[in-house]
């Protein structure tokens, strides 16, 4: 390589320092939260709380560990993720696996019917009544059928199929008598754990961080995912009454308020902050898959 | 007599087809079976409603169920473009949309940019790491946290704008700081993730291409301008077709969560607002008609935008 030009340093160096400063800009939000999360409420309020922790206390994190609410929303959510990501995927697979067979005749006509309803739709209240007329309104299958496939991972799932296994495989099986179903199972999806691990990605962070279909077909509380949950602690400012029950006046109710706030957001997102560095490889696969076809 | 014969030839080998093709069809059966639930999932929750949108045209009757209740016409949609909420909604659905695609649209190509000039793998790798993560955060996490740093009194953002001794101000009860709010929020969380599509793609820039450049003296920025930017070109202009595409099909729920009572002049979009007529106020046919009006005119945009695409570039969509 030859010597650096002066253009190419000072490139270098404003280069760096705008990466920089837009790294921050990311970073700094997710640690003042953790850093307000157990920080003494009143330091935080005054806004004396920057870059260290002041007047450490788990308090907070005490009072939402105790709240039933969250317990239940995690429960819940938990439950939905599995399930909902256990039918999406097999779902997802088959489907996109027929699909992807070049000998399946109608093919295209099923393709060209899934890939419609991502340009057009029926709208929030049409879809609403047909799973009101099914009467899963307030129900757990209100949260795993009515997305029980989406149209993109099919077509990531396909081209995937298409691209990686060759059809002199498929050839050599059927010729050994071997039926779709088996080549599936034995062949296709041992090939496949990548995919596979990107498809519970997608679908297990959707179902998680999902919110709005609850919100139109849930009225149950004991059904609510931890979003709707979280959307009454941190927006509409309903916190439990348990979680400060011991609190005399309004304004230790409101200091307890704004403290529990970011250990919410906290308890959370915690299940992501976990999972995300070992996963990050296969949710950028994902996207590179998805880019293919593009 | 030729015309006889291939005739009866041209029968015999579209029998001959057809039984084939029906022989494969019976051979393929399991395959039908993989395809029967997702066939029947779609039929029910994507094309069921689309069979529902006759509502629209109607005046729902609970009891007499979709089919049973009377035709009005085009009577609900007339009433949706003489209200005085429509040219409100349409703009705010508009300036939203546009002003999300100004400001995010070249963000990521010009940090992809960026990042693919930075000479340490490892400084990139964290770079990425962490401006990836914001992407998994759920939308009630995101609004509620911004509820929490702007908040008047104890957020962390009035905090610094006192420490600079300005005046606190209550940005998520103020109708001109919605849309900004919105955007940047947006920025904030997605503009990382949106980089992992320009990398690949500038990663399949060959090298020879640069090395014959810098042959040539050419700089860095020039080598930017003239090589990686080309090369990524085709990428960009299908993510700003996509983009282009839902201009009017702005998301549901991080406006909804981020309206409050005094920030509504600009944060009550088409979404939002089909929402709570339909299901708060229970109208469901008018909400209908205007959900209807939004996708067809999403459907027409799209359209349109990728045979512009077509007529001026290679790109498109299909």
């Amino acid at each position: 390589m030859i010597t650096k030009s002066h253009e190419d340093v000072t490139f270098d160096i404003i280069n760096y320092l705008i990466l920089t400063v837009f790294l921050l800009a990311v970073l700094y939000p997710l640690y003042f939260v953790a850093i307000a999360s157990f920080s003494d409420p009143n330091m935080v309020n005054a806004g004396k709380v920057w870059l260290i922790p002041q007047g450490i206390t788990f308090e907070g994190y005490q009072r939402i560990l105790d709240d039933p609410q969250i317990w239940i929303g995690y429960r819940n959510s938990l439950f939905y993720t599995v399930f909902g990501t256990a039918l999406n995927v097999v779902l997802t697979l088959t489907a996109a696996y027929a699909l992807s067979r070049k000998d399946l005749d109608g093919r295209n006509i099923v393709m060209a019917m899934l890939v419609f309803t991502m340009l057009f739709g029926g709208g929030l209240i049409p879809r609403y009544l047909v799973v009101k007329n099914l009467k899963m309104l307030d129900t757990v299958w209100a949260m795993l059928i009515p997305n029980a496939v989406g149209v993109w991972n099919i077509i990531i799932c396909r081209t995937f199929f298409q691209s990686t296994i060759p059809d002199e495989m498929l050839d050599a099986a059927m010729m050994d008598g071997c039926s779709s179903s088996r080549f599936f199972i034995r062949i296709v999806l041992p090939l496949s754990s990548a995919l596979i691990a990107v498809m519970i990605l997608f679908y297990g962070v959707s179902h998680w961080n999902a919110f709005f279909d609850a919100l139109i077909f849930l009225r149950n509380q004991k059904l609510y995912p931890l979003q709707l949950i979280l959307r009454e602690i941190l927006i509409e400012n309903e916190v439990e009454l348990q979680m400060m029950e011991d609190a005399e006046t309004v304004a230790a109710q409101q200091r307890i308020a704004e403290t529990i706030k970011y250990g919410v957001i906290m308890v959370a997102s915690i299940p992501m902050l976990i999972l995300y560095p070992f996963l990050q490889k296969y949710f950028v696969k994902g996207v590179m898959i998805g880019a293919i076809k593009g | 007599m030729r015309g006889v014969k291939e005739a009866t030839l041209e029968i015999h080998f579209k029998k001959q087809y057809r039984l084939k093709r029906w022989k494969r069809m019976k051979g393929n059966y399991e395959l039908y079976l993989f395809l029967l639930p997702t066939v029947v999932y779609f039929l029910i929750f994507h094309y069921g409603p689309m069979y529902g949108i006759q509502i629209a045209f109607k005046n729902f009757i609970a009891v007499e169920g979709i089919w049973g209740s009377p035709w009005v016409g085009i009577d609900h949609f007339q009433r949706f473009f003489n209200s005085f909420q429509f040219w409100t909604l349409l703009r705010n659905t508009l300036g939203l949309s546009v002003y999300g695609l100004a400001a995010g649209f070249p963000i990521p190509i010009i940090l992809a940019l960026l990042l693919n000039q930075l000479s340490s793998k490892k400084y990139k790798k964290i770079v990425q790491t962490v401006t990836y993560a914001p992407h998994f955060i759920s939308t009630v996490v995101l609004v509620g946290t911004m509820f929490v740093f702007l908040s008047p009194r104890n957020g962390l953002v009035n905090h610094i704008i006192e420490l600079f001794g300005g005046e606190p101000v209550f940005f998520m009860a103020r109708p001109e700081w919605f849309q900004t709010l919105y955007v940047f929020s947006g920025i904030w969380q997605n503009a990382g993730w949106g980089t992992i599509i320009y990398l690949a793609s500038l990663s399949g820039i060959s090298p020879d291409l640069h090395e014959a450049a810098i042959m040539d003296g050419a700089g860095r920025i020039q080598r930017i301008w003239h090589i990686d930017l080309p090369g990524i070109m085709p990428t960009a202009v299908i993510i700003l077709i996509l983009n282009l595409g839902r201009i009017m099909g702005v998301g549901f729920e991080k406006a909804y969560l981020m309206q409050t009572a005094l920030n509504l002049d600009s944060s009550e979009i088409i979404a939002t607002y089909v929402y709570k007529v339909g299901l708060l106020n229970a109208q469901f046919s008018f909400s209908a008609a205007v959900g209807l009006f939004n996708a067809v005119v999403n459907l027409i945009l799209l359209v349109s935008v990728n045979k512009i695409a077509k007529t001026i570039g290679e790109t498109s969509l299909w």
